[in-house]
């Protein structure tokens, strides 16, 4: 899981909420998105990066209504930080990436 | 932390959009082989945020801002520019050779440094803006627009972007209220047409948002009519705010002159800032124009500037930062 996966409105609960995974980062974009666009390559080196304790999961919301609806998204990307099946953190729009590094370790030390 | 301190190279470029972009083409065609930090998020500056673009010229039936940006970093490319996707983080301007610090790590240092770090959209300033930034309240039409389909959204903002945010959202709101100090509109008379003339589009006279309502997502505003004081409760899922932008220049806050406002101070026609070897261009100085062909001749104007510069220097300039410590 060394790449980002994509998720739909019928594996997000495979994928997201009963994931192993220690964090799980979903990434709420869209092909039309221009910050989506620019941070998309950031989270790839991240899936990289922390292979086997980050996945990153990634969820087109132009095809996915349901999920999108959901959880009330209105802006993207939005990125939401999920541990144990629970959202620990939200963030919304582009981030360069130590932030989000920042906001991994934050995730990864919530117990 | 990797340096990357060997020798001082010419120039450093920090910014990517029209400005930017323009300058390391002149720079690169001159054969000043520059390094631009075009910044991780931001790269590409404002233009990444519209769709079509009609008023640069060359393009009769307009070109989708990021496509504009694109090939502008392909052009500096094909003439040797080296593209760095890392955000300056702190700058030291003083003296001969200047360093830059990325957010990734890595030290960059050039004998010329070009500042075009462009803006960042005008906040209104109200309790709640933040914490409802993303959950109703949007400085970006075309990221976010999409979501508030058959929804009846407002509009801050009397301005072109104003009218373009407006009139892109029709698209997908049922009505659009474009909310203004004013009793008209201070956009181009063409914009100006555009949004009086669309359907969906309202407008809210002399108004302004004094407040925004919502917890975890925006339920309204109060608007205050700005000559009478009347206040009155707008019940709107989205509010989309274009009024106005502000220079991003808090790198560089007490190392060259800023104006009051915060625009880095040129001298008269040229790009030349308080500190020798520093340039600025685009909207991180230009508080009039705002435009991307602007923008673009004034990156021009910055790496021609920067170019008699370095060809002044002396060329027994130390090349290690030791020396000149």
């Amino acid at each position: 899981m060394s790449t980002p996966v994509h998720a739909t409105d019928a594996t997000y609960r495979a994928e997201v909420l009963e994931s192993d995974s220690p964090v799980v980062i979903v990434d709420f974009w869209a092909p039309w998105c221009g910050p989506c666009r620019q941070v998309a390559p950031i989270l790839d080196e991240l899936a990289t990066q922390y292979d086997g304790t980050v996945k990153i999961v990634k969820l087109n919301t132009d095809e996915n209504p349901q999920v999108t609806a959901d959880y009330g998204i209105v802006s993207i990307p939005t990125m939401h930080f999920v541990k144990g099946g629970e959202i620990v953190s939200t963030l919304i729009g582009a981030r360069p990436k130590p932030a989000l590094v920042a906001e991994i370790e934050k995730a990864l030390a919530v117990t | 932390m990797t340096d990357r301190t060997d020798a001082p190279r010419d120039l450093i470029i920090v910014g990517s959009g029209p400005a930017g972009y323009t300058a390391a083409l002149y720079a690169a065609r001159a054969g000043i082989t520059p390094v631009m930090l075009a910044g991780s998020v931001t790269a590409g500056g404002a233009l990444m945020n519209t769709t079509d673009v009609e008023n640069f010229p060359g393009f009769p039936d307009g070109i989708l801002g990021p496509e504009l940006m694109e090939s502008m970093q392909k052009q500096a490319e094909k003439f040797g520019t080296e593209v760095v996707w890392d955000d300056a983080t702190v700058l030291d301007l003083t003296g001969p050779v200047k360093t830059v610090h990325t957010g990734n790590g890595q030290t960059y240092t050039a004998r010329a440094v070009i500042l075009a770090t462009g803006s960042a959209y005008r906040e209104l300033g109200l309790e709640g803006e933040k914490r409802l930034s993303g959950r109703g309240v949007s400085w970006c039409a075309t990221c976010d627009g999409f979501f508030f389909r058959d929804q009846e959204i407002l509009v801050v903002g009397g301005g072109d972007s104003a009218v373009e945010e407006a009139t892109f959202l029709t698209r997908f709101a049922s009505k659009v209220t474009m909310v203004h100090r004013r009793g008209e509109l201070r956009a181009s008379k063409i914009m100006a047409d555009r949004a009086a003339d669309d359907p969906k589009i309202e407008f809210a006279w002399n108004s302004e948002v004094t407040a925004i309502h919502g917890e975890n997502r925006l339920t309204g505003v109060t608007l205050r009519d700005t000559r009478t004081g009347a206040e009155r409760e707008v019940s709107a899922t989205g509010l989309f705010v274009a009024i106005g932008h502000v220079p991003r220049t808090e790198l560089v806050v007490g190392q060259i002159d800023l104006d009051e406002n915060g625009y880095i101070e040129v001298k008269g026609r040229t790009t030349l800032t308080s500190v020798a070897g520093v340039f600025a261009c685009g909207d991180a100085v230009d508080h009039t124009y705002r435009q991307a062909v602007t923008a673009a001749g004034s990156g021009c104007a910055a790496a021609l500037d920067a170019q008699h510069y370095l060809a002044d220097l002396p060329t027994t300039l130390p090349t290690t930062l030791e020396t000149i410590r």
